[in-house]
């Protein structure tokens, strides 16, 4: 029976330490912090965290086995439905899925479910049942470009299946937007991401970096030189937007895509690294997202004075709300109801601050969110030296310009259906690249999906 | 890993490197770019492909070893390996679409700029061999830093040299030499290609303007990854920001903002730097001219 106690807080480092480190923000739960968590859970008969979940982990299930001690069947639950669980556990938002719909949460506090993934998925790639590539072969390949959660997800679900899977990258290292974008802090790269990465190949899936598939290669070479048999794209949606306001291209104004990448790609915060970043003693980021709240964050440990810049209120920040709440402790200002202008600069053309308005919360859009007008004679300014653009990203445009019959929306998004198929024969799409910017899960989610169509189409071909 | 398979001197300070790089060489075409990561600490930084070979595999790559990056670079021998040599990235030059009966009733002109030099010659190449005129000229400070002379001369079909000092062929700047072969020897150019250092480019596309000469610039922003994601490569040109690396390098040399383009270069460049640079370039005997030592 649930136990009738209060959620288990879990360990972090303090925020004033943290805030001049990279190191991981939370430590996770131990496992007694875990199975006492665990025993919380009312193990509803018709679990609505399970509907809530974008990929329907049966999550009463694995908590109940983690209550129990039985922590290799957690592992085995989670890993029906999903291959990323510290990795999800970690950046899923939770308090808009599972534990959002949570039964506990409406007159207390929901199942930390999210900690507990990320514990039972840490678990895993310590002490987990290796992994074994699968012993019949089809003999059949199929090439995966991109190789953060979609490609991945895709990639190990049919090297299981026994096919003979090679991912293309089009960057130096394998990940995507788990190594370019999230920040160490969030989740550690050596520790989780590469061993995760490690995982996926001990499944005997190849791992080709340097590869921009529609230059290095196209599609078609993949098919008809290459002998692929068919193709998953998990290309992401890499692509920064910028406001189109005045000032723009001053030096000190990045988006948060560069900011990022310098940070946690090329690891510009360690001096043994030679890419270069310019932080400049006060940061604007513009935009209410994770990777506005990463972005923000990371200008904070590099010594800077941190300010969130977004149009609507509070309330409407799409970020995850523990983001919100680490960055608060960490320091980070935030000025709700302001929209930027002008990017103001120099003579010598560097930014010295950013003219703003304030707004006001009008009708509810086609999102349903309140949209924000903007308040009459409300125009000031503030000073920095760098501003970050965090608007969001579309995907990259060039291998729908380079497939002949590969259909993208209005949006640049290609279009596919619930099964991944596109609009061109034996070419298969998930993730970001067809929903447009989304979550990792989805997009985890997505390539399973795909896996399962690509392994009937190609068996029925 | 992708191995040197050959290095060689081209004048002091430019080296040039044949980059063992199969899937790069079967794909790549003039006026494309490759983004190179010297070691697991190395940035990555966008070098524009002067030569390459599909049947040996190889890529060819001229550096001029001026900041950190490019130093480190230069300073592998052959049998050394690059831990990245990723492309080919940007758009291939426009003439590489356009009907060959087309072209060759086309006058090209192109004008190289120091190490821009390595970057027109594959572009040349390619003319010559598809039987399309092409005159080119080539500056530099002096003879010594003058690189691609021959090969250029082997598939152009005239070549004039400026040095600043005289040294070679005429004493004076590019402009001038395209300003005598337009107004006293009257020649007919029907497009320009301009490659070289940013400053360069910009007076070319001043003086172009004048004949109502259309052309091209290939410009050497800078990137991170290459392929769009970043945006520190953005450039105005037509008055919309666009990005170097997936939109160019290539742009209509009389649309692009170059002040903006050359201020936006030094972005990551520290005080510290930019004094040493203007110290060394004056201990050379430069004296800047468009007054970037003040």
């Amino acid at each position: 029976m649930a136990n009738k106690i209060p959620r288990v807080p879990v360990r972090e480092q303090d925020p004033a330490i943290r805030a001049t480190n990279f190191e991981e923000v939370c430590y996770g739960y131990n496992p007694e912090e875990a199975a006492l968590e665990a025993s919380r859970c009312l193990r509803c008969k018709n679990p609505r965290c399970v509907g809530a979940c974008p990929v329907g982990i049966r999550i009463p299930d694995f908590i109940a086995a983690v209550h129990e001690g039985r922590l290799q069947e957690a592992a085995d639950i989670i890993s029906e439905d999903s291959s990323l669980p510290s990795i999800c556990g970690r950046v899923c938002p939770q308090e808009s899925q599972c534990e959002g719909a949570c039964i506990l949460g409406i007159k207390g506090e929901p199942v930390a479910v999210g900690k507990l993934e990320r514990f039972v998925g840490d678990w895993k790639l310590e002490h987990g049942a290796p992994v074994q590539p699968a012993a019949v072969r089809s003999g059949r390949k199929v090439a995966v470009i991109g190789s953060g959660p979609a490609g991945l997800a895709c990639a190990s679900d049919l090297a299981r299946m026994g096919y003979d899977v090679k991912i293309f990258e089009a960057l130096h290292e394998a990940g995507g937007v788990l190594v370019y974008g999230i920040p160490e802090f969030r989740l550690p790269k050596e520790r989780i991401v590469a061993r995760e990465i490690a995982q996926v190949e001990r499944l005997g899936v190849e791992i080709e970096t340097d590869v921009i598939v529609g230059r290095t290669v196209t599609i078609d070479s993949l098919l008809d030189e290459e002998g692929y048999d068919a193709v998953f794209i998990g290309s992401g949606a890499g692509l920064p937007r910028f406001m189109g306001i005045p000032g723009e291209n001053l030096n000190g104004v990045v988006s948060a895509n560069e900011f990022l990448t310098r940070a946690n790609l090329m690891h510009a915060y360690d001096k043994e690294y030679d890419t270069p970043i310019y932080v400049g003693q006060r940061v604007v980021v513009v935009g209410g997202g994770n990777v506005a709240m990463d972005a923000v964050r990371t200008a904070r440990r590099l010594g800077a004075e941190a300010t969130i810049v977004y149009r609507r209120s509070e309330k409407e920040l799409p970020a995850r709300v523990e983001e919100v709440h680490h960055a608060k402790e960490e320091g980070i200002r935030f000025r709700m109801l302001t929209n930027p202008t002008e990017v103001l600069g120099d003579e010598k053309g560097w930014v010295t601050g950013l003219r703003c308005v304030e707004m006001e919360l009008g009708e509810p859009d086609e999102s349903g969110r309140r949209s924000p007008v903007v308040k009459e004679g409300s125009e000031f300014e503030i000073d920095c030296d760098v501003v970050i653009m965090a608007l969001g990203t579309s995907p990259n445009p060039l291998l729908a310009a380079t497939t002949e019959g590969l259909e993208t929306n209005r949006r640049g998004c290609i279009t596919a259906d619930e099964h991944g198929a596109t609009t061109r024969k034996g070419v298969f799409a998930g993730g970001d690249a067809v929903t447009g910017a989304a979550t990792v899960i989805l997009a985890m989610g997505a390539g399973r999906t795909a896996a399962r169509a690509i392994d009937e189409y190609i068996k029925n071909r | 890993m992708y191995p040197i398979l050959e290095k060689r001197s081209l004048a002091e300070g430019i080296w040039l490197m044949k980059v063992l790089a199969p899937r790069v060489a079967r794909s790549a075409q003039p006026g494309q770019f490759v983004i190179v990561r010297v070691d697991e600490h190395g940035e990555r930084i966008p070098l524009t492909i002067s030569d390459f070979d599909a049947a040996e595999g190889s890529v060819t790559i001229v550096t001029q070893a001026i900041g950190a990056s490019t130093r480190k670079i230069c300073a592998l021998e052959q049998g050394d390996a690059l831990a990245d040599f990723a492309g080919p990235l940007g758009h291939p030059s426009e003439f590489v679409k356009i009907p060959v009966e087309e072209l060759r009733k086309r006058h090209y002109l192109f004008v190289a700029g120091g190490v821009g030099t390595a970057p027109v010659y594959p572009q040349v190449k390619w003319l010559r061999e598809h039987g399309v005129c092409a005159d080119v000229i080539i500056g530099a400070k002096t003879r010594d830093m003058l690189i691609y002379t021959d090969a250029m001369r082997a598939v152009a079909e005239n070549l004039y040299i400026a040095t600043d000092d005289g040294s070679e062929g005429f004493k004076g700047l590019v402009t001038q030499v395209i300003e005598e072969l337009v107004e006293k020897q009257g020649r007919h150019y029907d497009e320009c290609v301009a490659i070289g250092p940013m400053i360069m480019m910009k007076f070319v596309a001043l003086t172009t303007k004048k004949y109502s000469l259309k052309t091209t610039v290939s410009l050497n922003a800078l990137m991170v990854d290459g392929t769009g994601m970043c945006g520190a490569c953005r450039v105005t040109v037509g008055g919309r920001t666009r990005f170097t690396c997936v939109d160019g390098p290539e742009f209509d040399a009389h649309e692009v903002d170059f002040d903006e383009a050359m201020r936006r270069q030094g972005m990551y460049r520290t005080q510290e730097q930019r004094a040493a640079a203007i110290e060394a370039e004056r201990k050379a005997g430069h004296e800047c001219r468009i007054g970037l030592d003040k």
